[in-house]
């Protein structure tokens, strides 16, 4: 009797545990969580976790378990063996992560022989999703903003003339492209092009903006990464007096991201920036957003584009997870992905079906002062952007 | 006019980026003169002493002045602890064991900092009177850069009096020369260098520190520009302070000069330069002939 009670009770347990075990989805995450790519990978992580916490009952009944990788730098290299092992020592369900575009490209021939659906929540290279079918992007693109940014340039802001400076990497490089084709086509005139420097380290910005600063144009469209290159950028702006020669310093949301924004302090009021997402949106669902990121992490922190990026792609991988009750089958992942819609604290988003990208509000906003803080101001905002780089099939962003 | 103007300005720009350099190298030049000891933990005890800096203004009501002033003393004297409990256990230890040694160190501070502060650049707000713009005449120019320029030339002047002209100093010149025989005229060389250890840590703090508007201050501040302070000591040469001076505005201006009129050419230039300097002149620039 006893012996019976016993080989009842472990093929109960054998029969939980393997239950559990359906139940869990293993999402391999890949970060750069040390080095100077450290606290973007905090934003993204961040991001992902309070979607899992805010959301708890909608992950139920199933288990979500984060597996979280170094990818240390923007390198390429350590990004691609990291998912090699998330792949084939973890077995994970699905890869999650990328903040820099060049470990994107790294990693995209193992993403593409590993089969699983991959959610990059930063990388903004616009040719990436092109790379590995399984790649699907709840970030953004470099078109998205650049492009949009070129038009609104030369209509809105009515500069004629501009200096581009970027920071010399691929998305650099895809800002660059995308910010002078459109800012051409409407009769604008890109007067010098400046490389400066690399996304591994700050560079000392004096004597790019020297340069650009000699050049005399309406306005300095500059890209660099976020973070500590954009402190820089704008710190430098204001210190060689170039607000004050009448150019104007414009570029995507990098360069106001939100959590550099108040120590950047009266240097940023007056920028200019086409983005999709800042912590000032006025809309309920980043109200929300805000509220419960600064009780989670602490009222002297703020989530930002980044954070973003690792919400929504967290709530496409619940969605994922929902529609396939918890058996993540790739293709049928990324059937259940195209077209997928959420209400994200950055405005309404799709997953294009056809290109894998994101669709989404650009919104063009002022920095001002406002009650003792910078506040992102809402000039101008545009429905529904598609990354044009692929809509156009311009370069490496055509299909093959 | 317009020629002379961006030449001035460009030297300007060139030159304070050189005095940050020379102020945050130079401890480096001279502890690397005396023990021939590798310390490539040098930038992180410039790391140090911008946090300190930093913190100091943002937390505990320091000014700029008293700040610097500050996070000389706290870095001097943490790395006087440093390099009499670890440090000096490997000054006989092969070159090898010291570079393993110091980068675990860098490893080490990186993280801590990481931890306990955060991963973020920490902004160093400038007082009011060092913003803005200058006018100098012939140009407007980044009234900061002026300063330090100023701030710079005294600071030399003071090392090159201290150095030349004094007791101390003469004993690190006869030390940095050959230290077997300052040895033996009974030149207490551990004392010494603790002392030089601690004074250069402490510059490279005030480097740090008045280097924050250029460079930036985030951990990782201690690896991503040690290259920098390595070839400054490299051109300059071992425990020279004139020679880390001029090697300082040498790479500074050229950086400056080649980044403004070549950005094409990326960073990568100033390292072909310092590699082809090397191959006419190992004992670097300014460097002493080896004997």
């Amino acid at each position: 009797m006893t012996k019976w009670m016993i080989t009842a009770a472990l093929a109960a347990l054998a029969l939980t545990t393997s239950w559990a075990q359906a139940q869990e989805v293993k999402v391999g995450v890949a970060l750069p969580y040390t080095g100077i790519g450290a606290e973007f990978a905090q934003l993204v992580d961040r991001g992902m976790e309070l979607y899992l916490k805010l959301n708890a009952d909608k992950v139920k009944p199933y288990k979500i378990s984060l597996i979280k990788r170094d990818v240390k730098d923007p390198g390429g290299a350590n990004a691609k063996i990291a998912v090699q092992e998330l792949l084939t020592q973890d077995n994970v369900d699905v890869l999650a992560g990328w903040i820099y575009s060049p470990n994107a490209i790294a990693s995209a021939p193992i993403v593409t022989a590993g089969k699983k659906l991959a959610v990059i929540m930063n990388a903004g290279t616009a040719h990436i999703t092109t790379m590995s079918p399984y790649y699907v992007r709840t970030s953004f693109s470099m078109w998205h903003a650049g492009y949009a940014m070129g038009e609104a340039s030369a209509k809105l802001l009515n500069a004629k003339t501009a200096v581009v400076g970027y920071t010399d990497f691929p998305p650099g490089k895809d800002s660059l492209a995308a910010f002078k084709r459109s800012f051409e086509a409407v009769g604008g005139k890109v007067v010098d092009e400046i490389p400066m420097g690399g996304a591994g380290a700050v560079p000392d910005f004096t004597p790019f903006f020297q340069r650009a600063k000699d050049k005399k144009p309406d306005v300095f469209f500059v890209f660099v990464p976020a973070g500590d290159h954009a402190a820089a950028v704008v710190k430098t702006y204001a210190a060689l007096g170039m607000r004050e020669a009448g150019i104007k310093l414009i570029g995507p949301g990098d360069i106001t991201q939100d959590t550099k924004l108040q120590a950047m302090g009266a240097a940023a009021v007056g920028l200019i920036t086409m983005h999709h997402y800042h912590a000032d949106l006025d809309n309920p669902e980043n109200k929300r957003f805000v509220e419960a990121w600064k009780k989670e992490y602490g009222a002297a922190t703020t989530p930002d584009f980044m954070a973003v990026g690792g919400y929504d792609g967290m709530a496409a991988i619940v969605h994922v997870v929902q529609t396939l009750k918890g058996k993540v089958d790739s293709e049928k992942a990324l059937e259940a992905l195209k077209g997928w819609k959420f209400a994200s604290p950055r405005g309404p988003i799709m997953i294009d079906p056809v290109t894998r990208d994101i669709v989404m509000n650009e919104y063009l906003s002022e920095a001002v002062m406002k009650d003792g803080r910078v506040f992102q101001k809402v000039i101008g905002k545009i429905d529904g952007v598609k990354d044009a780089c692929k809509e156009q099939k311009i370069g490496p962003c055509a299909p093959k | 006019m317009t020629f002379g103007v961006d030449v001035a300005s460009m030297l300007l720009g060139g030159v304070a980026a050189g005095m940050v350099l020379f102020i945050v190298s130079v401890g480096l030049s001279v502890t690397m003169g005396l023990m021939g000891f590798v310390n490539l933990a040098h930038g992180g005890f410039a790391m140090l002493g911008g946090y300190a800096i930093a913190l100091a203004m943002r937390h505990w009501g320091f000014g700029f002045v008293s700040a610097l002033v500050f996070g000389f003393v706290l870095t001097a004297a943490v790395s006087a602890v440093l390099e009499r409990v670890l440090y000096a256990r490997l000054y006989g230890a092969d070159e090898l064991d010291q570079v393993l040694f110091t980068i675990g160190l860098v490893f080490m501070m990186i993280a801590s900092v990481t931890l306990l502060v955060g991963p973020e650049n920490q902004p160093l707000a400038l007082p009011s009177f060092l913003r803005g713009q200058l006018d100098l005449g012939i140009l407007q120019y980044r009234a900061y850069s002026v300063v330090l320029i100023a701030v710079g030339v005294v600071i030399v002047a003071a090392l090159w009096l201290g150095f030349e002209r004094t007791r101390l100093g003469a004993q690190i010149r006869a030390a940095v020369d050959n230290r077997r025989m300052a040895e033996s005229l009974g030149i207490n060389i551990a004392r010494l260098f603790t002392i030089t250890f601690a004074f250069g840590s402490g510059m490279a703090a005030l480097g740090g520190g008045l280097g924050a508007e250029f460079l930036g201050l985030d951990p990782q501040y201690a690896l991503k520009y040690l290259v920098y302070f390595l070839i400054v000591v490299a051109v300059g040469g071992l425990g020279r302070v004139t020679g880390v001076f001029y090697a300082a505005l040498l790479i500074g201006v050229l950086d400056f000069a080649l980044k403004k009129y070549v950005p094409q050419g990326g960073t990568a230039f100033i390292y072909a330069l310092t590699i082809l300097l090397l191959l006419w002149r190992p004992q670097g620039l300014f460097g002493a002939r080896a004997t």
